[in-house]
């Protein structure tokens, strides 16, 4: 060793708030609402830069919409928006505790997140197709696609459209957009790539959405999409959902050196966007601008949408045990149900009265349709899918093998 | 009919799929403009144009995952990793959604892509030019695997493949791509063009996936080979002067097992031979269903020729592959127990 040289050290990035400190979110930069223009849907990537490193954001702290980006939605599509997060919200609580009741083996929350996907739907047309993660369950709940069949999967009853296949919250429906859920990370954002690509191909007007985690954009396939969605210029729409955590892992693990992960987008020459995900309003006029550049052929959007996962990874995780317990009240772009009913409080469309009336009547729905599930069955109690149906399906004509199985099984 | 090198055979099924079905799509690393580094996709771009036949990137996980989103829209992408080598950054894909994709969405979605890959050694391919990786892919539920060893079965089988309402996996043995190869490797090679099976008839005749051939009939002991394999036993038979029963399995997944069966039953002696390394390989599956299907035929213990289990080497070529000298002794030692 030489004298000007010094011992080389790991950086390892850790977050600002351990268990039993304060949260900081002092250093975490917000924009005004309002203060960041909405560019012409044909803009050069190169000429929208700035957009990486910025928020949209459209509600401001006394709940009125500002700004270019306000205006995307009706009061009654807001009114529906608020109903679909609430319900996520409610449907979340109670299959949590369904969980803890023993009724199902897992599930996954999207507390704080609802805006996120609630939103981005209603941008969506049908035939269009999202490539979700697990925790999209809004892009359902908003296009009406029924709990009951939701609850069924979760519980792996009779009546599960995946035949007990699959683990809870892995739900698939292509006639509601939303392609089959798989457990691992970061595939579908390339499939979603190839799904665009396929409709370009055909000479379609459909688009497809892409999904990923802040923690997931560390996954080779984030770059293999980019990279894809790049270079033949695919009708797609590449959302980032950041939201700060990753299991136990804070999102500079994963982020690295770069400012944003919307940043990401600028080395491939993808027009990138950060946004506010717990505002609702935002979220839909960002996801309409990059549809709509999907839509007319004017290439892929990659979408960072800045949240926080106020819940426990899973019903397997306690995030007590590595970051702040108050990290999420401290959370400083706040709710996104509270922000919205502000909002319509402002407007003039929505009061507190009304509010905790909307909240009962939801409970009540959620309740019955619980009930009706549960009637059916629940894991491991009621009526289950058949065990004939494992060896169904793995390929279309069952082959010889699979037969001698199903029949040495005794099904 | 038309006399055919595999590499034309190739080429001519993806022709014929085409044409008759627009939403085949064909795409992969240097397989548009420039036709393929083995010319098997050659002429399909300037024919069907840039939206069917097209470059990628060089990203293996890239070009399968966008198949699976492809054929989840509808199309039936017939993509290429230029070799089974480079198949590994794409495994995940492979293995955790194209082979699970009916299964899991209950066939809400559904995944009939083919995966082409040119395998196997036998020449000077060293480590990442010559391995057959088969065996990574018959372990997976979902996914059906190919090899064929002729130009008629490559068209007929790489016809049925597009067909497939499901993921295949098609392994081409680039030793065979010009002509057959039956491990002497000091003689000079005969062209498919002067070969029989490079006889291949024209249109879309398909050769249906699961069914073995019959590629020499014997009486003594039953030869399971597959690949280039299929000639270095018949190089192996007429070395040695035992009369083999020689069977190409042609599909490994789904697997011909009854054709296996009827030939056990007969010979009560079986050898089994491929390139790919010993250890958990395509053979000790093979031996396993022989074991249990035909135990109370057999005359002697089974034997597997097959590579070494060290990584495919490069000056050692010869003393890697399995020739027909190893697989004649193997063949007279069966004869002996």
């Amino acid at each position: 060793m030489t004298d000007d040289v010094s011992p080389l050290s790991l950086n390892v990035p850790e977050p600002g708030c351990r268990p039993g400190d304060t949260p900081d979110f002092s250093d975490f930069e917000i924009p005004r609402a309002g203060s960041v223009p909405r560019p012409p849907v044909d803009i050069d990537p190169d000429d929208m830069r700035d957009m990486a490193f910025s928020i949209v954001r459209v509600l401001n702290k006394n709940g009125e919409a500002v700004g270019d980006w306000a205006g995307s939605l009706t009061s009654d599509d807001l009114k529906a928006g608020l109903r679909h997060m609430m319900t996520l919200r409610t449907f979340d609580a109670r299959m949590m505790n369904a969980q803890r009741q023993g009724k199902t083996s897992f599930y996954m929350q999207h507390l704080g997140e609802e805006a996120v996907s609630c939103a981005f739907s209603r941008a969506m047309r049908p035939g269009d197709m999202n490539f979700p993660t697990y925790r999209q369950a809004g892009l359902l709940i908003a296009r009406d696609y029924p709990m009951l069949t939701m609850m069924n999967q979760i519980y792996s009853n009779a009546d599960d459209p995946l035949h007990g296949r699959q683990l809870p919250i892995m739900y698939s429906s292509k006639e509601h957009g939303f392609f089959s859920i798989s457990g691992n990370l970061g595939t579908q954002f390339v499939q979603s790539v190839g799904w665009a690509m396929a409709s370009a191909i055909s000479g379609d007007t459909k688009i497809a959405a892409g999904w990923i985690g802040d923690g997931s954009t560390a996954e080779s396939d984030f770059h293999a999409a980019m990279v894809f969605a790049s270079t033949y210029r695919a009708p797609v729409v590449l959302n980032i959902v950041n939201n700060q955590w990753a299991i136990s892992t804070f999102q500079g693990i994963a982020r690295g050196g770069v400012g944003t992960f919307a940043a990401r987008g600028h080395g491939f020459g993808i027009a990138s966007i950060r946004v506010d995900g717990n505002d609702y309003l935002a979220v839909h006029a960002v996801a309409k601008w990059a549809c709509e550049r999907a839509r007319k052929g004017l290439g892929p959007t990659l979408i960072e949408h800045v949240t926080y996962r106020a819940g426990g990874h899973s019903t397997s995780d306690d995030p007590s045990a590595y970051r702040s317990k108050t990290e999420a009240a401290a959370w400083p772009l706040g709710d996104p149900i509270e922000r919205l009913k502000k909002h319509l409080i402002v407007l003039g469309e929505w009061s507190d009265e009304r509010h905790k009336q909307a909240e009962a009547e939801i409970l009540d729905e959620v309740i019955a349709v619980q009930k009706t599930a549960e009637a059916v069955g629940t894991l491991g109690d009621g009526k289950a899918p058949s065990p004939r149906d494992m060896f169904e399906g793995v390929y279309e004509t069952m082959p010889p093998h699979l037969i001698r199985q199903r029949q040495e099984a005794g099904f | 009919m038309a006399q055919m090198t595999m590499i034309e055979a190739i080429r001519e099924a993806h022709d014929v799929a085409m044409a008759a079905d627009e939403k085949v799509v064909v795409y992969g690393e240097d397989v548009g403009y420039f036709g393929g580094v083995f010319r098997c996709t050659a002429g399909l771009q300037e024919k069907y144009g840039k939206s069917r036949c097209f470059d990628a990137p060089i990203n293996e996980a890239g070009i399968v995952g966008t198949a699976i989103g492809m054929a989840a829209y509808g199309l039936k992408p017939v993509i290429e990793i230029q070799f089974a080598d480079y198949v590994y950054p794409a495994y995940d894909q492979i293995v955790s959604e194209a082979a699970r994709l009916r299964h899991r969405s209950n066939a809400d979605f559904t995944c009939p892509i083919v995966i082409r890959m040119p395998t196997g050694g036998g020449i000077f391919g060293g480590q990442t030019h010559s391995q057959s990786p088969e065996a990574l892919f018959t372990h997976v539920s979902g996914l059906k695997v190919v090899m064929p060893s002729n130009p008629r079965d490559a068209k007929g089988l790489l016809l049925a493949s597009i067909a497939d309402p499901d993921p295949v996996i098609f392994l081409e043995p680039k030793r065979l791509y010009n002509g057959p190869f039956d491990g002497h490797h000091d003689k000079p090679i005969v062209s498919w063009k002067k070969h029989a099976l490079g006889d291949v008839p024209d249109g879309d005749e398909a050769v249906p996936l699961g069914k073995a051939s019959l590629y020499r009939e014997g009486k003594d002991v039953t030869v399971l080979a597959y690949g280039t394999m299929v000639y270095v036993a018949e190089a192996a038979v007429e070395q040695s002067g035992v009369d083999a029963e020689i069977i190409d399995l042609r599909t490994l997944m789904p697997l011909d097992l009854d054709a296996i069966v009827s030939s056990v039953e007969k010979t009560g002696r079986c050898v089994i031979v491929h390139e790919a390394t010993r250890t958990s390989g395509f053979g000790a599956e093979l031996m396993s269903l022989v074991q249990e299907t035909c135990f109370y035929h057999l005359e002697a213990p089974m034997i597997r020729v097959t590579g070494w289990d060290t990584p495919y080497p490069h000056a050692q070529e010869w003393e890697y592959f399995p020739g027909p000298g190893r697989v004649g002794e193997a063949l007279k030692k069966v004869m002996e127990a």
